[in-house]
């Protein structure tokens, strides 16, 4: 039932939107994240990031999207959702992530979809390396808040 | 023979995309194939130094050290994820 795209191709925020509520009259709310690439790193002196590259494990990302959207669909009542990942390479401001989740109430909307976005981070196979300004690079490491975050989730 | 994948910073320390490896007894456990890579030395040893910092998926279903992988698995070798 879920909408899932990986592409290298940005997305329309408002063309999602439309296509995910088309025709229907039964949503209530749409619940909606978009990840973006931001320059700065958190740490001070660090150089700023001047692009950022999504690597990707092809023949499994989709699958692992799929459980994803599948749990949500378990534990909510959704009435539709998309997530689109982008992989390849990018620049800052530029869009990395969306997830959507459209219910009759805005309290599952908002759920699912901050659900959504933090078992994304840790449990489907994609990983960041940026570009510095100083002509370096370095993969960028899981933290330990972004499991915390999924973990949240786990006893529900 | 297995399929190995490697990705991000696993695949630049081995220097490899990917590669065929015939299993000796026809099974293996995870833990024990990473034993076998890191033995290679070089840029094996480096990219399975700290094990805490890897992970697996066989046949693209992420698998713990004691899965166990047989003749004609894809066996995947990565970072923990950072996407989203």
């Amino acid at each position: 039932m879920a909408r899932i795209v990986v592409s290298e191709t940005d997305f329309d925020v408002g063309a999602e939107i439309a296509a995910l509520t088309a025709g229907r009259t039964d949503i209530g709310g749409i619940g909606c994240f978009i990840g973006t690439v931001r320059d700065a790193v958190p740490q001070a002196g660090t150089p700023i990031v001047t692009a950022l590259t999504l690597e990707h494990y092809p023949a499994m990302t989709e699958r692992a999207i799929q459980r994803i959207t599948a749990e949500a669909e378990r534990r909510w009542s959704l009435l539709g959702c998309t997530v689109i990942h982008r992989v390849g390479r990018m620049q800052p401001g530029e869009n990395i992530v969306l997830v959507l989740a459209a219910s009759a109430h805005r309290q599952a909307a908002l759920d699912a979809t901050a659900f959504l976005i933090d078992w994304l981070k840790t449990k489907a196979p994609f990983w960041k390396r940026e570009d510095l300004a100083d002509g370096g690079s370095i993969w960028v490491e899981a933290r330990d808040a972004d499991d915390a975050a999924a973990a949240r989730w786990q006893t529900q | 023979m297995i399929t190995i994948l490697y990705f991000a910073w696993l695949r630049e320390r081995v220097g490899l995309n990917e590669e065929a490896l015939a299993l000796p007894g026809g099974h293996v456990s995870v833990a024990d194939l990473t034993d076998m890579l890191a033995a290679r030395g070089g840029g094996y040893a480096s990219a399975f130094q700290n094990r805490r910092t890897i992970r697996c998926a066989v046949n693209q279903e992420f698998a713990d050290a004691t899965a166990v992988i047989r003749d004609g698995d894809e066996v995947a070798f990565f970072p923990p994820v950072t996407g989203g």
